[in-house]
């Protein structure tokens, strides 16, 4: 019921499931390997990712540049392990800022009767707006910086954690061991700390991992079209998008970062899916 | 006796779920033999295998995890279990067909009823549409089902659990099968609904002259309804015989112990009414492990030290009775 | 059923009113004077003071908004910044490549992954399913456009079977205008494919293990029987939804393609708005997409009683 575990079993229990969902194993060994080697982008990059060196413009991968160089001789395999950099920051942040506000909007909704319809209404329009449109339509306004497209794509994406939330409100609301706190007198921050908020855990990790992969891939796309992060910041939706021209000839440009971006979507739903199986409640009954 | 021809008949059945922590044994060497014309119920508790052994004749065993892991079963002679894909078609609601125990569940709720009584006709006669309706519409008529000709565009969930058993049967019989297999008919309906299914039944062995394997836990329904009765335990066969006989006189403990566990409300049992409701201590053995001995010891009042070493094999004992029991004579009939 | 019929539709209408609110108050909720934004970089003082009155931006928010909803309702989304064009005779003139793309992804997505998914169920642990279900992953997870990029790279540079890029409206030839629309809607349809893929098998899964499906293989039914008359049409109504809504992905897919292959549909309008800083354009697209995907689901929603006769009442 109440999800109080000690840390040590907790562990345990998470590695005795790697074995049986190898979706988790993979996905976090990709994902980790990923973020270190993001983490250490500054000295692994053999150079600054926005050094120029006109004469070996658009040479193909070798031994001089792992990844080949751009169409004004950067080196593609520094600008994306920088552009690593970029994804993983606004994974996490769009997941964190989307899961905050979607759960104060969820917990909003789920206990406060008269806001729950007028709320949930605003929710479904948002919902209804293609989630790419509406991140253009705000980025067009507010200009392209990379704090707005992380605004812009977690605005997109609170409405469905805001639902999710919503909803494990209104069925814990219903349990009898939450009716019989509130008559022993339980006050009501106890009450979301003990009973609501442990519930919201893991469905929240599983939709975290889920945002945290449509996040990347939304910014690929923003940038890819020219309404994400500035052309300066080597996202890699910008180093496809600069790539597009030349792709005829120099293929790698586009090819590496797409490659990655593909890799690291790839890890995260995996991660995600393995994690949804994982903490299925039906599962977890069994433990 | 009257020798009929044998049309259904188990032979040694063998079959093996395989799961994560090994194969359970569900059927362990089962034998019967159903008759032209005749009925056979076959009972036991729930884990003895009766429905297994009944699934196993259609190949409708999902397989994976289960697994035929021996034995033969002979429709008129003919190996089913040796046929392919395309001759078992053949056989399933053309020549054997089979009802279930969950008439809610059982039928294709986005389908019309008619459609779906329908649909054996079209695939085995090769019938037109407005035939295989009239054929429907007839089907109905047979189980007694009222207003037959509004319910043959009725969707399932319009319709009651008895009427819904009531359409299994219409469709189960539709393209006129030797044998029906009806496993555990009347257990998920209400008493009352329960006597109506049975007399539906019972009309189709007279009027068709269907060849009926019953498989039931409830005593009172063999007892009405049938010609033979195989008694299974654990997947193995305890007891079988002519039903009067079996149940008159058993000639196994469990198969005593099931009829002093019935309920007995009636006056169709011949001695005092039973007081008290005798339950069997203890449960059916886990199917995992080989038994040893005689899987039924554990719980046997009569149980010996040659009952839990060798396990006892099926011995006549009159009156075409046969039981697997060491203890056999030793036995009290409460009358 | 008339009656449900017209509840439903009646119901989209509060989702339609907060659309139209929200996509109406974006512009006043963001930073920035909403008349500089419209106006353009090429307004002069005029152009913005003109606009302003035009905006009636000194009104209060509801007779702006009532000004602009009865001219959408009207089909008037607004005038491009940059052409000085209607923005509804824009979307006019690209509905068509964007209609093809949209109509040949779904139907690729769909012929792969049923039967794919299907199969996939009812051979559920198999390679097969294996197979499928990690190709879907991959093809969820992979952008739309590095996979256009990478069959971009087999079909046209490689092998020089199809184009790189390009349309050829489907009045110069029919054979052309397949040939140009095969790429973009096979890098489209194989995501799309991926989303239905997974569910259909998750959905059929659920359905095989049914006592119905017993029944069905009572009768002696072919298996094709079982799965497709018997099984698919149970699973059709959580398929028919990850249709409704991946719809929404298929919208950022077709503005992802219709860029890498340079279509001159309404995706690319959207992305040369960008561009242009053209702000009625995006709003007047965003706007028709949001109610098209409100229709759609809306039609989802319809189609389930169709399916399930149960959900008729």
């Amino acid at each position: 019921m109440t999800a109080q575990r000690d840390p040590t079993a907790a562990l345990a229990w998470l590695a005795g499931n790697a074995r049986r969902h190898p979706g988790i194993a993979v996905g976090t060994l990709v994902l980790a390997i990923m973020v270190l080697v993001a983490a250490a982008a500054p000295w692994i990059a053999p150079r600054d990712p926005s050094q120029i060196a006109p004469l070996q413009r658009l040479q193909a991968p070798g031994a001089g540049f792992w990844f080949g160089a751009d169409l004004i001789g950067r080196d593609v395999f520094s600008r994306t392990v920088h552009g690593a950099r970029i994804s993983i920051l606004v994974g996490l942040a769009v997941a964190a800022t989307s899961l905050s506000i979607g759960l104060l909007i969820g917990l909003l909704s789920g206990f406060v009767r008269w806001v729950d319809a007028l709320l949930m209404r605003v929710m479904d329009g948002l919902m209804a707006i293609p989630s790419i449109l509406l991140a253009v339509a705000l980025i067009a306004l507010t200009g392209a910086s990379l704090g707005n497209v992380i605004i812009a794509i977690s605005v997109a994406e609170v409405p469905r954690v805001a639902r999710l939330v919503r909803s494990v409100v209104l069925s814990i609301r219903e349990q009898p061991f939450v009716e019989a706190a509130v008559v022993a007198g339980t006050r009501f921050p106890l009450l979301l700390w003990r009973h609501v908020l442990p519930n919201t855990l893991a469905p929240l990790l599983v939709q975290g991992t889920f945002i945290f992969a449509s996040a990347v891939l939304t910014e690929a796309i923003l940038s890819f079209i020219g309404a994400g992060t500035p052309p300066s910041i080597p996202s890699w939706g910008n180093i496809i998008a600069e790539g597009r021209v030349v792709f005829q000839f120099a293929p790698h440009i586009v090819l590496f970062p797409g490659l990655a971006l593909s890799l690291m979507v790839l890890a995260v739903n995996l991660l995600g899916d393995g994690l949804r199986d994982a903490l299925d409640p039906r599962f977890v009954s069994r433990a | 006796m009257n020798e009929s021809a044998t049309i259904l008949s188990l032979d040694d059945l063998r079959v093996d779920f395989d799961t994560r922590e090994g194969p359970v044994h569900a059927v362990r060497g089962v034998s019967w033999s159903l008759a032209a014309g005749q009925t056979l119920a076959v009972v036991g508790e729930s884990g003895s295998g009766k429905s297994v052994s009944a699934l196993a004749v259609l190949g409708l065993i999902p397989r994976p995890p289960g697994r035929i892991a021996g034995g033969r079963i002979a429709y008129r002679g003919q190996d089913i279990l040796g046929m392919d894909a395309g001759e078992l078609r053949r056989l399933r609601g053309n020549r054997i067909a089979m009802i279930f125990q969950e008439p809610m569940t059982s039928l294709n709720p986005v389908l019309r009823i008619g459609e779906q009584i329908a649909e054996g006709l079209r695939v085995h006669q090769g019938l037109d549409r407005p035939t295989a309706r009239q054929r429907a519409l007839d089907m109905l008529r047979l189980v007694q089902i009222p207003e037959p000709e509004r319910r043959l565009d009725a969707w399932p969930h319009e319709l009651s659990g008895g009427m819904r058993q009531r359409v299994m049967i219409a469709l189960a019989l539709a393209c006129g099968p030797d044998v029906l297999i009806a496993d555990e008919p009347t257990t998920a309906l209400d008493v009352t609904i329960q006597a109506q299914i049975l007399d539906v039944l019972r009309d189709i062995k007279t009027r068709l002259g269907t060849s009926i394997v019953l498989i039931t836990h409830d005593l009172g329904v063999v007892a009405e309804m049938a010609d033979r009765v195989v008694v299974l335990y654990a997947g193995q066969v305890v007891e079988e015989g002519p039903v009067r006989a079996v149940l008159r006189r058993p000639t196994h403990p469990y198969t005593l112990g099931l009829l002093g566990a019935r309920p007995e409300l009636s006056s169709r049992s011949t001695g005092p009414r039973r007081t008290r409701l005798t339950e069997i201590p203890g449960t059916v053995p886990s199917l995992r492990e080989p038994i040893i001995g005689c899987a039924f010891a554990p719980r046997c009042a009569l149980a010996s030290a040659r009952c839990r070493a060798e396990a006892p094999v099926l011995e006549a004992r009159g009156a075409g009775q046969r039981s697997a029991c060491w203890h056999a004579d030793q036995m009290e009939i409460p009358v | 059923m008339l009656s449900h019929i017209l509840r439903r539709l009646l119901a989209t209408v509060p989702v339609l009113a907060v659309v139209a609110v929200v996509v109406f108050s974006l512009l006043y909720l963001t930073p920035g004077d909403p008349a500089v934004v419209l106006a353009g970089e090429q307004a002069s003082e005029d152009d913005i003071a003109r606009l302003r009155i035009a905006l009636a931006l000194d009104q209060p928010f509801l007779t702006r908004f009532g000004l602009w909803l009865s001219g959408v309702l009207q089909g008037d989304l607004g005038t491009s910044v940059f052409s000085n064009r209607p923005v509804t005779e824009l979307i006019a003139q690209r509905l068509e490549p964007t209609i093809a793309l949209t109509l040949a992804a779904l139907a690729i997505a769909v012929a792969l992954a049923l039967p794919l998914g299907v199969l996939a169920a009812a051979r559920a642990g198999g390679m097969l399913d294996r197979t499928v279900m990690s190709l879907a992953v991959l093809g969820f997870s992979m952008p739309v456009f590095v996979l256009a990029y990478l069959l971009i790279m087999l079909f046209s540079v490689k092998l020089g079977w199809l184009p790189v890029q390009g349309y050829k409206p489907i009045a110069e030839g029919l054979w052309p205008f397949l040939r140009h629309l095969a790429l973009p809607a096979l890098a489209l349809g194989l995501a799309y494919a991926a989303l239905i893929a997974r569910i259909t098998r998750t959905a059929m899964l659920e359905v095989l293990n049914q006592d119905y499906i017993r029944t069905a293989r009572a009768k002696g039914l072919s298996e094709t029987a079982v799965l497709v008359r018997h099984g698919l049409r149970n699973a059709a109504v959580p398929v028919v939804t990850i249709v409704g809504i991946g719809f929404a992905l298929l919208i950022s897919g077709v503005v992802v393609t219709e860029t890498v292959f340079n279509l001159p549909g309404l995706g690319r309008l959207t992305v040369d708005a960008i561009l242009r800083r053209d702000y009625p354009v995006i709003q007047g697209v965003t706007l028709l997409f949001s109610a098209l995907y409100v229709l759609i689901n809306l039609a989802v929603d319809l189609s389930y009683g169709l399916f399930d006769p149960r959900i008729r009442r």
